[in-house]
């Protein structure tokens, strides 16, 4: 697999190992290669004769913890050691070549556990059969005399026994059984404990495991300039006036973007700002947040607005109500900020290209690649590196492109495209501005009987996906209304697609990260309007959602909600399904009389169906804790003549230790008989729950965020 | 050229004196432990010590390190020993994406150093570093259970 150009794994070793530290350096960064030597068992598998079990992952990992709940999912069926087992990243290009034996490579909708724990469980067991049958030949014996256990082939009648890797080889040459029996949930042994990441170890000790952290013979860097105004162009950047300055390799101008190439990326950046760029800023140069948001409202002004639902009659229901309640919700863009800023290395070698990238999709970096140098996929190579966080944002392969196209400019040369983290913050793919204007309607019990949700939105599908949009009507961007749990009789659901200039994405959650906000903030007004308990308002109108009813109640209990607390502390309560699990939330929350918000604690509790592994889904939770309250206290992307007005965590605030709620209780409560995902489901309530608890605290309901331009803010410990 | 000593190894580098620390340690030395978050000492992912003292590099010129001493999460460890803190996070199983830590870590080092057993108010002033994937609850708690450790006095 190794293509003539391309330096040897061994001299990116020695290259980036050179000056490591005191520690016996192994390279960390797995990459199927040169260690995947040995037999191979299924195309996940590969068993050395010194017993290692070498497990192959084809998702990224970002912090989720897939490149360990994975390997455990194919180790459970193998019954192998789980202290031998080690892990090497997929090629993308070997996936290629191999008519995609691993399947799909793509990270995102917490898709990694759910949408593979099939075929990696079979692979596993499959492994494990053709081990019990190597060793039956070796001993003349029946296989079905023959257990698997703990990396050991043992005959029961005889006692005897063979280790893993004196039959791998053997094992490997024969045929893989047509069909296998997957294990009970019940007799896991693996799976629903919490063995350590494997990934721990290079993470405490600053391996160069990351894709910033690629080094390679002769390579050179590059800082990037975009242009400030979405859909604008370059204009002019005259390269000349760089010319004797220390380090230049070269300017390389772009479609909407110049690039200096340099011998250090510091210089890079440092000639990027002495650079004169002259942008075209195209039709946009004058939009800000106030007319995007105007433009956005002005769709649920849309009399003609496309029905997404309409169940029964909502404006008889109206009609009948003992009380109409109305109101008007508001969410912002918002940047990802994963904290490793886009990166992409290239290297251009006639038709080759190879690439290493910290991407969540490899296959789309590959084909991202192959289109900006213009070969053949077969000309192509991607490593995958670790990432330092992703949030959906490296799903998209802008940066890629421009590493190709760079390194197209200086042929024959690696080169490390990093952005700042000011082009970071100025061109993501946002968060979608959404708003959504609801009208409910309660009986004189103060039942809900209608509800009416008009959605104006920015819509992720028209851009990524197209063919999705049905006579203008976006589901996607409807996540968590259009498929709300409640059963309400008279239900009708429109949506008004509003999309600026603003690029937007999936980000952490994607719309589930806003919707549930309005919903569940809204269903909280009308359990107050109808003078009830917000738990017991939503409980009979999830009889037709088990599970949803099973989260809240946990979450409930898990609280102690309705039981008294100290003074001044008053919780909030909400929940939503997304990603295939099903998550509530409880906040406790003291509020100052200058809205200082007190976080007393946070009670989440998530039903995902199975729990692989349950320190890395408590992991999950706390994240999600951070992740979304960092949006929720603080999180916007405005603009201003075009472009986004936030540059770097001094104007783009997230959350740090001081703030971090002090109590979390990460309530799992796996039903079984479903594979649901976890790293975005817990972050979906949040929001809602604080902002309700906000309400039982001060009675100040808040329908736009983020919060610190409600005048909140929130107590720090320091 | 400026000369200074980063994990006990002495080094030369002929470079601008206001190039930071952090790119003269990424770029030039191949020291890839610290990491770039910001570049406006914000994130703190580029922390280092310098002569013991916790320091953004990113915002540091390498002429400030002239002749003094760099440590690098790189030079921690000893005899192929982890230091007291990074076991602390093993055990606490604190790295996600794993991208902050190396600055999380040695902000931790520098804090536990001079304050040998930190409450939660001093673990909040010292630890400013960012982490998106939100690891805090178990730095906390790893930094907790390291100055509980016999071996952490000595850091």
């Amino acid at each position: 697999m190794a293509s003539a150009f391309r330096p040897s794994r061994r001299d990116f070793l020695k290259a980036s190992t050179a000056l490591g530290g005191g520690l016996a350096l192994e390279l960390a960064l797995p990459a199927l290669g040169a260690d995947a030597k040995g037999p191979e068992l299924t195309a996940w598998i590969v068993i050395r004769p010194n017993d290692e079990v070498l497990i192959r992952v084809a998702r990224s990992e970002m912090g989720q913890g897939s490149s360990t709940g994975l390997p455990m999912l194919v180790a459970e069926e193998l019954e192998c050691d789980w202290r031998k087992v080690k892990i090497e990243f997929v090629s993308s290009a070997e996936n290629l070549r191999r008519n995609r034996a691993w399947g799909s490579m793509a990270t995102g909708g917490s898709q990694s556990i759910r949408a593979s724990q099939e075929y990696l469980r079979k692979a596993g067991a499959s492994a494990r059969e053709m081990l019990i049958a190597a060793a039956a030949q070796r001993w003349k014996a029946d296989a079905s005399d023959c257990d698997a256990e703990n990396g050991t082939i043992i005959h029961r009648p005889s006692g005897r026994k063979v280790r893993f890797g004196q039959v791998a080889q053997a094992a490997s040459k024969l045929e893989p059984p047509v069909e296998v029996k997957l294990k009970d949930p019940k007799d896991w042994n693996l799976l629903g404990r919490s063995p350590r990441r494997l990934d721990i170890q290079d993470k405490v000790t600053g391996k160069p495991i990351f894709g910033i952290d690629v080094q390679l013979p002769g390579m050179v860097y590059a800082a990037i300039a975009q242009c400030p105004v979405f859909r604008g162009k370059l204009k002019d950047a005259p390269g000349e006036q760089l010319l004797g300055l220390r380090g230049l390799v070269k300017v390389v101008k772009l479609d909407d973007a110049v690039a200096v190439v340099a011998d250090s990326w510091w210089r890079a950046q440092k000639m990027l700002k002495l650079l004169p760029i002259e942008w075209d800023p195209g039709a946009n140069g004058a939009a800000n947040t106030a007319s995007i948001r105007e433009f956005v409202r002005l769709g649920l002004e849309d009399s003609s607005i496309p029905v997404a639902r309409n169940d029964g009659d909502v404006e008889a229901a109206f009609g009948r109500a003992a009380k109409v309640i109305e109101a008007e919700y508001f969410a912002p863009f918002l940047n990802h900020a994963p904290l490793e800023p886009m990166n992409c290395t290239a290297l251009v070698k006639g038709d080759r290209v190879e690439v290493w990238a910290p991407t969540q999709n490899a296959e789309a970096t590959h084909a991202a690649a192959a289109d900006a140098a213009g070969v053949a996929l077969e000309n192509v190579e991607v490593h995958l590196t670790y990432l330092g966080g992703g949030f959906g944002r490296r799903g998209f392969q802008d940066y890629t492109r421009q590493a190709v196209a760079i390194a197209k400019a200086v042929e024959g040369r690696p080169v490390k495209l990093l952005w700042s983290r000011e082009q970071d913050m100025q061109h993501d793919f946002y968060r979608p501005m959404t708003m959504m204007r609801f009208k409910g309607a309660l009986d004189r019990e103060g039942r809900l009987t209608g509800l009416r949700v008009r959605d104006a939105s920015h819509s992720i599908m028209a851009s990524v996906r197209p063919q999705e949009i049905k006579e203008g009507i976006d589901r996607h961007a409807l996540g968590g209304i259009i498929d709300s749990p409640y059963g309400v009789p008279n239900f009708r659901v429109e949506f008004a697609m509003r999309n600026s200039h603003v690029p937007v994405g999936f980000m952490r959650t994607v719309f589930h990260s806003q919707n549930p906000f309005m919903r569940e903030c809204f269903i909280d007004e009308l359990a107050r309007a109808a003078g009830k308990d917000p738990y017991e308002f939503r409980r009979p109108l999830l009889g037709g959602s088990p599970r949803d009813l099973g989260v809240l109640d946990a979450a409930a209990r898990a609280s102690g909600w309705g039981s008294p607390l100290p003074e001044g502390v008053h919780r909030g309560i909400a929940l939503q399904d997304s990603h295939g699990s099903y998550a509530a939330a409880v906040f406790e929350v003291a509020v100052s009389e200058s809205s200082q918000i007190d976080i007393r604690r946070v009670v989440v509790a998530v039903d995902p169906g199975h729990v692989v592994n349950p320190d890395c889904a408590e992991a999950q939770i706390q994240s999600c804790v951070a992740y979304g309250l960092s949006s929720v206290l603080w999180g916007e992307i405005t603009l201003k003549d075009g472009r986004v007005e936030q540059s770097n965590f001094g104007d783009y605030r997230v959350m740090r230790i001081a703030e971090m709620p002090r109590r979390i209780d990460a309530v799992l409560v796996p039903s079984g008989g479903f594979w649901g995902g976890l790293g975005e489901t817990p972050l979906a309530p949040l929001a809602p729950a604080l902002c309700n608890a906000i309400f039982a605290a001060t009675g100040k309901r808040v329908r736009t965020l983020p919060l610190k331009n409600q005048g909140f803010s929130v107590a720090s410990f320091a | 050229m400026i000369e200074f000593t980063v994990n006990g190894k002495k080094h030369s580098v002929d470079v601008e004196p206001e190039m930071p620390l952090l790119w003269v340690l990424r770029d030039v030395l191949d020291v890839k432990g610290p990491k770039f978050g910001c570049g406006i000492a914000q994130c703190g992912a580029c922390t280092v010590h310098l002569n013991g003292e916790p320091v953004r590099s990113c915002s540091v010129p390498v002429s400030t390190a002239a002749g003094q001493k760099v440590l690098t999460i790189e030079g921690l460890a000893q005899k192929g020993q982890l230091h007291p803190v990074q076991k602390a996070w093993i055990d606490n199983e604190v790295p996600q994406c794993g991208y902050c830590q190396s600055g999380q870590i040695m902000s931790a080092v520098a804090l536990l150093a001079r304050n040998p057993s930190p409450s939660d108010k001093d673990i909040d002033a010292a630890m400013t570093n960012i982490c998106r994937c939100g690891t805090y609850a178990r730095i906390r708690a790893a930094i907790h259970a390291a100055a509980k450790s016999p071996k952490s006095a000595k850091a």
